[in-house]
Formats: C-alpha cells, sequence, structure tokens
C-alpha cells in the first residue's frame, strides 16, 4: 500500500523532502490570487466566508438588541425603527444564506479536502475553481456596496453619491411586489450579486462533479468513496440544477424593475405569485445545499472521534442522494398561505413529509455509529453530537410546519425562524465547526486547544437554545416575524432570545480566537492526528503543494483498526501487519 | 511495512526535484495538466464538465419557457394575437442560419480531430459569420419593433395616442416612488401601485391598479383623439381603428396604404382565427405587452448566450489558426461546440413556440 505514513518510531513531524507545504510553497499576493491550488483558494474561501459571517452576526446582534424593548430601542420614532429592522433583518438574512452558508463548508471545506480524500492532485478544472473564487468575491462586493451604502446613507450622507441604490429592506426573499415597486433601490445591486454568486455556486458544482466521477484513485469505486464526497456529489447536483433558476429568477426580477416588464406586475398583466413559485423553487434546494455537505462532514467526524467504521455506510450514502432529487418536489410548503389551490398544498405537504426520511435515516445511523465506539471529546465530536441534538429539533419541526393545518397557524410567525436557525445554524454551523476543528490541523499543522474549543462549542449550545427556543413557544403564542416593536406580553421571551444571542456571540468568538491562536502557539500536528483512515489523513499536514508524492491506493476508508496509537510518539501509525492489503482485492469492510 | 515505505522514499528521491514544472515534463504530452494522469481522463472530464454546465443553462432557459406555459395557458388569445408582430420571415431565417452553423461547426470539430487545420479555421470563421448574420437580423427585428411602439414593458406604447410616426415621449422606467421619503415614511393605506404602471399613464388612486387589473389607458396630458378630428386615430396594431366608433366592424378601417413598411406580409391576413384588437376583451389588450415582455427576455437572454457563443468561437478560432489543435488534442473546438450546438437548440425551441403559434 502505497502510503504516504511515518514508520513508528519516526519523528511527529516527518519533513517533506523539500521541507514545504502549499503554505510555504510560493510567496506573494499574487501566488495567492491568482493560485490554481485547490488548498489555497479554500483558504482564501475561508478568509472571505468568515468575514462574511462577522457581518452577518452583527446585524443579528444588532436586531436582536432592536428587539429587546417592545417599542423602538435604537430610533427616535416607530417609522424609524420598522425602517431600521427592516434593513437589518434583510441584510443580516442576505449576507448569512449567499455569502456565508451556501457557500461555506463545499467552498472551503470541500474544495479543501475533496482532491486529497480522493487522492488526487487538484480538481479537474483548477481555473475555474479559481473563477469560483473570482465571482464569489465579486458578489461579496456587490452586496458590500449595498450594506455600505445603506449606513452612510443612514449616517447622513447625500444619497446622491450612492448610485444605483443602497440599502436593502425587502427581506432576503425579494418577494414581490415590494422589491419591484417600493423598496429601496440596492435591491438593483443585490440582485445583481446574487446573481454572480450563483455562477460561483454552480461552477464549484460542476468542478465537483467532474472531479468525483473522474479523479477517483484505484480501488475507489463509488461505494469505497468517504460520505463526505457523496453528500459533496449530492450538493453538486443540486447547485447544478436550482442555482440558474435563482439566476432567471434575478433577472426577471431586475428586467421588472429596470425595464417594466410586466411578468410579476398584476397591472401589467403578471402574476407576484409566479415570483413566489421561481424563487422558492431554487431556495428549497438551496437549503439542501447548506445541509448535505454538514451531514458528509458529520459522518466523517462521527466515525472518526468514534474510533468506528460507519453504520450503514449504503443507507447513508443512498440518502444523500435522495435528499438532493426530494429536494425539488417540496418548494411549495412556503406558499402554503399563498393562495395556491388545496391539491397543490397537499401534494408539496406529502412530499415534505418524504423528504424527512431520508434525513431521519442518517441520524439513526450516526447514532449508531456512536454505539459502543471509542468515544474522544474531542471539539470536533462535542460540536457533532451538538448537531445530533439540534437537527433532530430542526427536522422535527419542519415536519410540523409540513402538515397543513399547522402551518397555517404559525405560518410568519417566530415558529418559523426557530425552525430554520435550528437547521441553519443549530445544524450546519455546528457541523461547520466541527468540520473546521476535524480538519484544521490538516489545514495548518496545528492542533487546536481542546480545552477551550470544547468551553466554546458548549457555550455556543447553550446560547444558540437560549436564543431559539424560546422562539418556538413565542412563534405558537403568534409573535409575527419581521416585526421591530411587538404586542408587551411577548416582552420576556425576546429578552430571553436576546441575552441567548449575545452568549452564542461569546461562544463563537471563543472558538474563532481559539483556531487563530493556534496558528501563533498550537502544537505541531502530525499527518493523522485523529487517527482516521480516509486518504486524506495519508498525507502530511499541512500537505505538499501536489498532495501526494505518488498516487494512494484506496482501502475502505472507515476502517480504523488500520491506525494504532503509537505510546513512544504520541501519534498514530499504521498498523504494520494489517497493511498487507493489496491493492486490487476486496478492502476489509468491518462487520461489527 | 516499512520496506514499502522505504521503497516509496526512494522512489520519490529517484524522481528527484518533485515540485519542479519541469519533473516530468519529457514523459506527459504538453496539453496534459499536472492533475490528470492521461490525455483521455483530461478529455473525459472536460466533456462531462461541459455537458453539467449546459445542463445549467437548460435549467436557466426552462424557467423562462415556464413562465411562457403559465402565460399562454392563462391567456391564449392575446399570444395568438401578438405573435403577429413577429415576422416569420426573418424569424425563419435565423432558424436556418443558426442550424447552417451548427452544421459548419460540427464539421470543424471534426475537422480538428483529423488534424485538417486549413478547413477547420475557413469553418470556424463560417460559423462566426453565422452568428453574426444572427445578431443583425436580431438588430433588424428589434428595431422594426421599436419603430412601432412594440417594446419592453413600460416603452410598450400601445395604447398611448401619439402624433404621426415620431414616438411619443417616453416615461422613464423607474422613477423613486414619490410617496416614500427616506426615513421610510409612506402614506399608510395606499394600494399597490408600480411606477411602469403609473408611467404608462395609469391614475393613481385607491384601488386603481387592483381593480379590474388594468390600468386605465389614457393619458390625461395629450389630447384625445376625438379632440383632433376622425383623422387622428388610434392604432392597435396591424389595424386602424377609429376609437370613438363603437367597436363593432364599422371601427376597423383597413386602407392598405397605411401598413408601415417592414412588417410581414401576414400581419394583416385575416384568418378566420385571428382576433382584432378591438375584439379582445379589454383586460387582455394590456396583457399584450406581457407577451412581448416575455418575447424580449428570451430572445434577449437568448442573443447575449450568441454573443458569448461568438467571443468563444472567436478565441477557438484564434487557437486554430496557431496550428494549436490536431488529433492529440481537439478538447476546446469540442466543448465550445458543444455550447454553440445548445445555443442553437434553444433557438429551434424558441422559434416555434414564439413565431409560429396559429
Amino acid at each position: 500500500m502505497a502510503v504516504y505514513a511515518p514508520a513508528p518510531g519516526a519523528a511527529t513531524h516527518e519533513p517533506h523532502p523539500r521541507g514545504d507545504n502549499y503554505l510555504t510553497h510560493s510567496r506573494g499576493i499574487m501566488s495567492w490570487l491568482f493560485s490554481l491550488d485547490h488548498k489555497r483558494i479554500g483558504i482564501m474561501y475561508m478568509m472571505g466566508i468568515l468575514a462574511s459571517f462577522f457581518v452577518g452576526g452583527v446585524f443579528a446582534v444588532l436586531l436582536r438588541t432592536e428587539l429587546l424593548t417592545p417599542g423602538p430601542t435604537f430610533s427616535s420614532s416607530r417609522e424609524a425603527a420598522w425602517n431600521f429592522y427592516n434593513h437589518t433583518f434583510t441584510l443580516h438574512g442576505a449576507v448569512m444564506v449567499f455569502l456565508f452558508i451556501i457557500p461555506a463548508i463545499p467552498a472551503i471545506l470541500g474544495n479543501f479536502v475533496l482532491p486529497i480524500m480522493l487522492g488526487a492532485k487538484d480538481v479537474a478544472f483548477p481555473r475555474l475553481n479559481l473563477l469560483s473564487l473570482w465571482c464569489w468575491f465579486g458578489g461579496a462586493i456587490f452586496f458590500s456596496y449595498v450594506l455600505l451604502g445603506g449606513i452612510l446613507v443612514a449616517a447622513g450622507l447625500d444619497p446622491k453619491y450612492v448610485p444605483g441604490g443602497f440599502g436593502l429592506d425587502t427581506g432576503w426573499t425579494f418577494y414581490t411586489p415590494y422589491s419591484t415597486a417600493r423598496a429601496t433601490d440596492g435591491t438593483i445591486a443585490a440582485l445583481l450579486g446574487v446573481f454572480v454568486l450563483g455562477f460561483s455556486s454552480i461552477l464549484t458544482g460542476v468542478n465537483f462533479i467532474a472531479t468525483i466521477h473522474m479523479l477517483r484513485p484505484r480501488g475507489m469505486t463509488w461505494f469505497r468513496m468517504p460520505l463526505f464526497l457523496w453528500a459533496l456529489y449530492g450538493t453538486a447536483v443540486i447547485q447544478l440544477l436550482a442555482t440558474p433558476v435563482l439566476a432567471i429568477t434575478g433577472l426577471l426580477l431586475l428586467a421588472e424593475r429596470l425595464l417594466g416588464i410586466g411578468i410579476f406586475d398584476p397591472a401589467l398583466g403578471g402574476d407576484p405569485i409566479l415570483y413566489q413559485h421561481f424563487f422558492w423553487f431554487y431556495s428549497h434546494p438551496a437549503v439542501y445545499i447548506m445541509i448535505l455537505p454538514a451531514m458528509g462532514v458529520i459522518s466523517e467526524v462521527i466515525s472518526a472521534h468514534s474510533r468506528k467504521h460507519i453504520f450503514g455506510y449504503n443507507f447513508i450514502a443512498y440518502s444523500s442522494i435522495a435528499i438532493a432529487l426530494l429536494s425539488f418536489l417540496v418548494w411549495g410548503h412556503h406558499m402554503f398561505a399563498s393562495g395556491q389551490s388545496p391539491l397543490a398544498n397537499a401534494v408539496f405537504s406529502l412530499f415534505t413529509f418524504s423528504v424527512a426520511i431520508p434525513s431521519a435515516i442518517k441520524v439513526f445511523n450516526w447514532v449508531s455509529t456512536m454505539y459502543k465506539g471509542d468515544i474522544r471529546f474531542t471539539t470536533p465530536m462535542i460540536c457533532a453530537m451538538s448537531f445530533l441534538v439540534l437537527f433532530t429539533f430542526g427536522g422535527l419541526t419542519g415536519l410540523f410546519l409540513g402538515a397543513l393545518s399547522n402551518n397555517i397557524h404559525v405560518r410568519g410567525t417566530y415558529f418559523i425562524v426557530a425552525h430554520f436557525h435550528y437547521v441553519m445554524v443549530g445544524s450546519v454551523l455546528f457541523a461547520f465547526l466541527a468540520g473546521m476543528y476535524h480538519w484544521w490541523p490538516k489545514m495548518f499543522g496545528r492542533m487546536t486547544n481542546i480545552f477551550w474549543g470544547n468551553v466554546g462549542a458548549i457555550t455556543l449550545l447553550i446560547g444558540f437554545n437560549l436564543t431559539f427556543f424560546i422562539q418556538f413557544i413565542a412563534g405558537s403564542l403568534g409573535m409575527p416575524r419581521r416585526y421591530a416593536t411587538y404586542p408587551e406580553h411577548f416582552t420576556i421571551y425576546h429578552q430571553i432570545s436576546t441575552i441567548g444571542s449575545y452568549v452564542m456571540a461569546a461562544g463563537l468568538i471563543l472558538l474563532f480566537l481559539n483556531l487563530l491562536h493556534s496558528l501563533l502557539r498550537g502544537k505541531a500536528a502530525p499527518a493523522n492526528p485523529w487517527g482516521a483512515n480516509t486518504l486524506d489523513w495519508h498525507c502530511a499536514s499541512p500537505p505538499p503543494h501536489d498532495n501526494f508524492p505518488v498516487e494512494p491506493v484506496a482501502g475502505d476508508p472507515y476502517d480504523m483498526k488500520a491506525w494504532k496509537w503509537d505510546e513512544p510518539t504520541q501519534q498514530w501509525v499504521l498498523d504494520e501487519d494489517r497493511a498487507k492489503t493489496v491493492a486490487g482485492t476486496e478492502p476489509t469492510i468491518h462487520h461489527h | 511495512m516499512s520496506e514499502l515505505v522505504d521503497k516509496q522514499r526512494a522512489a520519490v528521491a529517484e524522481m528527484g526535484d518533485t515540485f519542479s514544472p519541469k519533473r516530468d515534463h519529457h514523459v506527459h504530452p504538453p496539453h496534459l495538466a499536472h492533475h490528470f494522469d492521461t490525455p483521455e481522463q483530461q478529455f473525459s472530464s472536460g466533456k462531462l464538465g461541459m455537458w453539467a454546465f449546459l445542463a445549467t443553462e437548460l435549467l436557466m432557459f426552462g424557467g423562462l419557457f415556464c413562465a411562457y406555459g403559465v402565460y399562454r395557458h392563462n391567456h391564449p388569445e392575446v399570444f395568438m394575437y401578438a405573435h403577429h408582430y413577429l415576422s416569420t420571415f426573418w424569424g425563419a431565417v435565423n432558424t436556418v442560419i443558426l442550424i447552417s452553423s451548427s452544421f459548419t461547426m460540427a464539421w470543424g470539430v471534426r475537422c480538428a480531430q483529423l488534424g485538417e487545420t486549413r478547413k477547420l479555421v475557413i469553418l470556424l470563421a463560417l460559423t462566426l459569420l453565422g452568428g453574426f448574420g444572427f445578431m443583425i437580423i436580431k438588430g433588424i427585428e428589434y428595431a422594426e419593433k421599436y419603430q412601432h411602439d412594440v417594446w419592453i414593458g413600460a416603452g410598450n406604447m400601445y395604447h398611448k395616442n401619439y402624433h404621426g410616426d415620431h414616438l411619443p415621449q417616453e416615461p422613464p422606467a423607474n422613477q423613486p416612488d414619490p410617496t416614500m421619503d427616506l426615513s421610510g415614511q409612506r402614506a399608510e393605506g395606499e394600494p399597490f401601485a408600480s411606477p411602469a404602471a403609473e408611467a404608462r399613464g395609469a391614475v393613481g388612486g385607491a384601488g386603481m391598479a387592483f381593480e379590474a387589473g388594468r390600468p386605465v389607458p389614457h393619458d390625461p396630458n395629450l389630447p384625445s383623439p376625438a379632440a383632433e378630428g376622425p383623422q387622428r386615430l388610434r392604432r392597435f396594431g396591424p389595424e386602424w381603428i377609429d376609437p370613438h366608433a363603437g367597436t363593432g366592424d364599422e371601427a376597423r378601417i383597413r386602407p392598405t396604404q397605411v401598413i408601415p413598411a417592414g412588417l410581414a406580409p401576414d400581419v394583416v391576413h385575416q384568418h378566420e382565427m385571428e382576433l382584432a384588437y378591438a375584439q379582445l376583451p379589454e383586460f387582455e389588450r394590456d396583457r399584450i405587452s406581457t407577451f412581448f415582455s416575455i418575447y424580449f427576455v428570451m430572445t434577449g437572454l437568448h442573443g447575449i448566450h450568441v454573443l458569448v457563443g461568438m467571443g468563444l468561437i472567436a478565441w477557438v478560432l484564434f487557437r486554430a489558426w496557431g496550428g494549436e489543435f490536431g488529433p492529440a488534442y481537439f478538447a476546446p473546438v469540442d466543448l465550445v461546440g458543444l455550447y454553440w450546438h445548445l445555443v442553437d437548440l434553444i433557438w429551434i425551441f424558441l422559434f416555434p413556440l414564439l413565431y409560429l403559434i396559429h
């Protein structure tokens, strides 16, 4: 088995023949901005995406602070408070959805890990990858323009200095007729940003599909791929098929505003509900673009940190594809109260229930993986276990929302807000953090501080539940969403929620400071700190420029027993006796 | 195990400087990227990637076809009427041009595979010429529409009065909402009225835009036709109609000499299925603009894709002229060809759906 792994007793950090890695391979900002190296592209995505997360988070704290009091908190009048709040929640949503949560796991972890998990040198189309990165930055620039314009005008700048519009108060959903008729003109710049970001997503999807089809190594058939790759494949299929519909929706909305075509305007013969159909035809699959890679990360993290072969590999693989396909059939559940026919409502409700099934199958498989495993309470594992609980809450409440009679009662309330934050933040964010902590040693060659990482993760968990659990109750009692001012009797719910958001912020700050600290003072990481068997752990940490000197041969990706702990050197090493598997024979699948 | 690792290290050492780009310069073909093992793998990956991208283009146009389907289903008579404004002749010419250019493109790919560079260059140039021809004819068609006030959205002057042949003053399509100031205050209880509808002369007022789904097609600023005498007829399309003579047959005036030049002959053909504008229900007349909005967005987006395709063909042409393509490497020609075929395919659907409705 040709793997790059240290022999037992060798030094902790085997220096590469040249002594350098992808970080030190070349110097200068141009070597980064024009790099074709998937690892560098992943790191650059990380910088931009984390910055967007910070901006979206600031907006979140702002809007929660506005909600501390039933009346206006920051502003002088109710109208001013409404206006401020509309802009704040819109930008929070748009920045978080389009700039953070949709790209985060595929663009950062996917770009970095996918090729090394395949034992490949790069993705199939490195230049396209770079173009995707530039598209992401282009879209970010449009949003920044809208944001900055809004802030400056609010601070007193004359609007004529902000050509093309400023601020955004339509909600991240851009519903017509407000977005075509009455919204502040920042809609145009924001829509252009969304269009460009869509390209980033589409081209990444094209790249990943081609890479997974064509660049698998010897021995890695489809059903010997790590599950993270199945997840990325399903995500790429959705990115490919759904994002173009967002592109055309954005174009039609732009044409409506700029050219006055009448496609969504009833006065001109159009139909505003058609917009909702177009928008949600993308945006529902989009939420599966968010959750599928997160599930892939969880598969890897739970099996590695339980030191146990994943349970039900085939089921998890098939479920990923089933989720990808079924996700296209349920968009109408965002429109139960829009006046569509009862038959449509019933069909969408039925499909919504069915799309929950593959997700539930995965949860059972993960829990079974942990059973009788050798669980280590590392930060990735704490995050993954939090995922299991929070995703269950989010998924189950999604089922409640899929039931028509209940949906009518809670639509447009905080119940919805709580549901999607449980799946987007409680699940995707926690999985993203799990993935970041899991692959951080590979990316930067440094171990993180487990104690502070765990403190941060638990703080985040407590803060998250404080913030959002109470919102289920507030929503059931009728508190509407997107309202800056509210009746007095909801005050206590909002105040608890706001305190929770501050705790969340503290937890997140701890987690990110911990990562930064590891870069400065972390212990040097071995090639395989967790003892996992996927090919990414068979190359050095951090990997050299072209990942593997010799193409590795793949075995069973979840064969944890192939590695044994070497006490003297305090690291995992390949077990010589077991590694007699010759390439081309059956892999050693574990049956417990 | 350790012997295996040692052997591997020896192999690495033997390969020498593993990071130098010159490492295996002598063993792999010049066009093979370093992350691929064989040219076949690279070519197959490229094809897969291009097909995946074409799927996204189909989905994008699919949304527009969906909008077309919805509106045609809901307003079939409008579609049957409004398509008379389209010149079937020019549409057919464009179809022939695009199909021929697809033929020359496919032949060009074959020449690239065989290494026949001269023929490849000629065929690519012909394909490019086809693209130019298509865009020129598209320009002619659009100009014609503009001349006859059949334009996008707020520019659609169907039911504005106008004086003679010069175009009336076009209202701005997107004015800032006068009822909302910067602090977000706006008049409460006001119904929805889009700037476009206001621009088209709709009278703003309670429930105006909602009531029958149409704005009042009356611009108080322009003089009424009756005031200027019977020769001031309102033109509602291929027929001249005197609005003050009722909606019956006597209102229709069809002197052949007032047919503007450039319109296709079938415009005034009186097929028994064809409806005169005056025969349309009132609320449908305004929806004609919907047909043209869809027409312009679909053909416009398609035109943009033709331009992109032309750019790609020009780039491949430039490289072909430099002799870059042959049996060992012709992927760019093949992949650009795939894109061009998709552009052609979309037009093949657009043409009958827009031009050939009966």
